[in-house]
């Protein structure tokens, strides 16, 4: 078990940077999950982890030892690939078995050590099949049995469930999550899909533009995003934006205004904020109501109805121009072309200034501070 | 498309079978030639080769030729001495190249690109154009025998093994295939703890068959057919390989019929290595699962 931290670690290739400098700890144990837009240089990352990428600049240590310069195999990790790059050639038992037998492990030992693996993620019926002939999701079970069976410090995943359909994708997300408690190990899991990261993370990674953009529990990136890519990143359907001047600045917070909302008193922290500052209000569809309740209100067109039951998506655009998307009840009555109003309270509001950096928010509901699984 | 009824289907089957047979024919025909002709005595070949009957074991059938030709020649020590020589190539040839190409496909070492560009420049050069300076240089070279160092390459199976040992087409056919195979799969096998031999011989030449069975099969028969090499190596009969062993054939009167026996002798190396590889070739394909 092995803890892992990164110092301004960065990549290049050529003279294309890709990752300009990103700083991590991960506590043993930990569940870590990156996340980012495609291209953002996750995969990169973590082959920076497993020792197959050489490490541009920069230190990364697991375990509290320097690791730059060790092979793959003494970085005491694991990795499951995407592809699940199993061995043609080799049984199911024979894949799980190579990296022992590579290290002269003794017969019994690796034996012991395949079979467990494969009762853990009952492979055991397959055991001398070709992965050949196996399905997808049987094929993923191998690949995480090769790393189960190096016995690592940390695994290592990328991307490991995108080739598979729906269904299986929620199952083997909820087994890796077992075998995370199980384990005990700590996990980095890359992936682009906010729902896998949602649910697994102890810790989310936001990385873009070479940076971290924000690392923090699955709670805090909902619900005080650092800044306005992380807020647009985390959350479907996306947040809406509203541009907004602030017109006064109190010790009760920040009142912003803007033509299709009037004047606002906003629970924010006003020591970053200037009068005549050009700032983005943020509103995600689901604090979102329909009607005037309480609150801010904004009035438009009806432009979209996407009924879904429980719930019902639907777009507004105002006068100004300004397209709104709310979440609300389902068994609402609202039609395309209807003008109606969505309203939403001002302690749901993100505000974000002129460079996108999020200024405080005062009521944070209290689950951002939950673990995971309390 | 227009829509095909079935009788335009048969038709284009049928026209399908009957050039494949063509072909078929054009190919097989001179073999049957070759083998019905060995059987003939020289007199009779000639005549029949106006008729139809140049195809048919018609006539005075005997194995007399085959007879006549190991009187001639050593033909066995001939065949031998070409097996020899091209089994031994062609196995060196195979683990030499496999390893050049593995080397340019998956490691990193500086001029790697401009060094896969000579070795692959140099498949523009026939041997016709090197064989003299090449020559040359293999008299002069040392060996260390059973009675102290000697001199000259000369006259010996490793004159004709030794300069045959890599080949561009070879490495450039082994290149492209490695850079086709997945590179998780060697990262897997790295992170594993595999050295890079242990990824090479482990990893990646059990699922390289269809390569190394095309490969195989170019260089046996690039081997198996020198005849200005070991032409010019070879002055003692003793080393001599079936191509060159055939001019023991065209002294004063060339006896057609022991000719087509020489040769139908020394083709069936040829079609039995063929035969087999292209069955080792078929099951590799299917068993390594590369193709799904
Ligand atoms: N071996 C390489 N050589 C050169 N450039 C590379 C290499 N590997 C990755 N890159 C570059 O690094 C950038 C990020 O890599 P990559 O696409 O793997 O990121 P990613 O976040 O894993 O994306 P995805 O979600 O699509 O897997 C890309 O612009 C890519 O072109
Ligand atoms: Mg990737």
């Amino acid at each position: 078990m092995a803890s892992l931290s990164m110092k301004s670690v960065r990549k290049s290739y050529g003279a294309v940077e890709v990752i300009k400098g990103v700083d991590l700890d991960i506590a043993d144990g930990e569940f870590v999950v990156v996340v980012g837009p495609s291209g953002c240089g996750k995969s990169p990352l973590l082959r920076m982890v497993a020792g197959l990428e050489e490490i541009t600049a920069g230190t990364m240590e697991i375990g509290g030892r320097v690791v730059n310069d060790l092979e793959p195999k003494d970085r005491g990790i694991a990795m499951v690939f995407q592809s699940y790059a199993l061995y043609p050639h080799k049984t199911v038992y024979d894949n799980m078995a190579f990296g022992l037998h590579i290290a002269k492990a003794p017969k019994a030992e690796v034996d012991a050590k395949v079979k467990k693996a494969a009762e853990i993620l009952k492979l055991e019926p397959y055991l001398d099949r070709l992965p050949k002939q196996l399905s997808g999701g049987q094929r993923q079970r191998v690949a995480i049995g090769r790393a189960i069976v190096r016995n690592p410090e940390v695994f290592l995943f990328d991307e490991p469930l995108s080739n598979l359909d729906a269904a299986l994708r929620v199952n083997t997300r909820a087994e890796i999550a077992k075998l995370h408690r199980d384990l005990g190990a700590t996990m980095i899991y890359v992936t682009h899909d906010q729902v896998e990261a949602m649910t697994l993370a102890d810790k989310i990674v936001v990385l873009e533009g070479g940076y971290a953009q924000q690392i923090g529990t699955p709670m805090e990136l909902y619900h005080t995003p650092a800044n306005l890519f992380v807020a647009g990143f985390i959350g479907s359907p996306k947040m809406n934006y509203i541009e907004v001047t602030v017109a006064e600045v109190s010790a009760d917070g920040v009142k912003v205004a803007a033509p299709d909302i009037g004047e606002a008193l906003l629970p924010i922290d006003p020591d970053k904020a200037a009068v005549g500052d050009r700032a983005t209000l943020g509103i995600r569809p689901e604090d979102m109501r329909h009607g005037k309740t309480d609150g801010i209100t904004v009035s438009g067109r009806v432009e979209l109805v996407e009924r879904l039951g429980h719930e019902t998506l639907v777009e507004i655009t105002t006068t100004n121009g300004l397209d709104l998307k709310g979440i609300i009840d389902g068994t609402t009555l609202i039609s395309l072309g209807d003008t109606t109003d969505l309203s939403f309270a001002a302690a749901s509001c993100h505000l974000f200034d002129s460079a996108g950096k999020a200024l405080t928010r005062r009521e944070v509901p209290e689950v951002v501070r939950a673990r995971r699984g309390t | 498309m227009p829509s095909r009824t079935p009788e335009t289907r048969a038709t284009s089957l049928f026209m399908r079978y009957a050039i494949l047979v063509l072909v078929a024919l054009i190919f097989v025909f001179p073999l049957v030639f070759m083998l019905v002709s060995s059987l003939k005595p020289s007199m009779q070949l000639l005549s029949d080769t106006s008729s139809i009957r140049a195809f048919l074991p018609v006539g005075d059938i005997s194995l007399d030729n085959y007879t006549a030709s190991f009187a001639r020649a050593p033909v066995a020590l001939f065949i031998f001495n070409s097996i020899f020589v091209t089994s031994v190539t062609v196995v060196l040839n195979l683990v030499i190249c496999s390893m050049a190409g593995f080397s340019f496909a998956f490691l990193d070492w500086k001029g790697k690109d401009v060094m896969l560009s000579i070795v692959i420049a140099t498949l523009i050069v026939p041997l016709e154009t090197i064989a003299i300076p090449l020559l040359l240089v293999v008299n002069n070279l040392p060996w260390i025998g059973a009675d102290g160092i000697e001199w000259g390459w000369l006259n010996s199976y490793r004159v004709q093994i030794v300069p045959f040992l890599s080949d561009a087409l070879t490495v450039f056919l082994f290149v492209q295939y490695f850079r086709d195979l997945p590179r998780d799969l060697i990262e897997a096998a790295r992170i594993d703890g595999a050295s890079w031999f242990q990824i090479y011989a482990k990893v990646i030449m059990p699922i390289s068959g269809p390569v190394i069975a095309t490969a195989a099969i170019l260089r046996f028969l690039a081997m198996y057919n020198q005849y200005l090499w070991p032409l010019m190596v070879t002055q003692s009969e003793q080393y001599r390989p079936v191509m060159v062993g055939l001019q023991y054939f065209f002294q004063l009167n060339t006896d057609w019929g022991q000719v087509m026996a020489y040769l139908s002798m020394i083709t069936v190396p040829v079609l039995a290595f063929y035969l087999a590889l292209q069955r080792a070739f078929i099951t590799s394909i299917a068993s390594t699962g590369i193709k799904g």
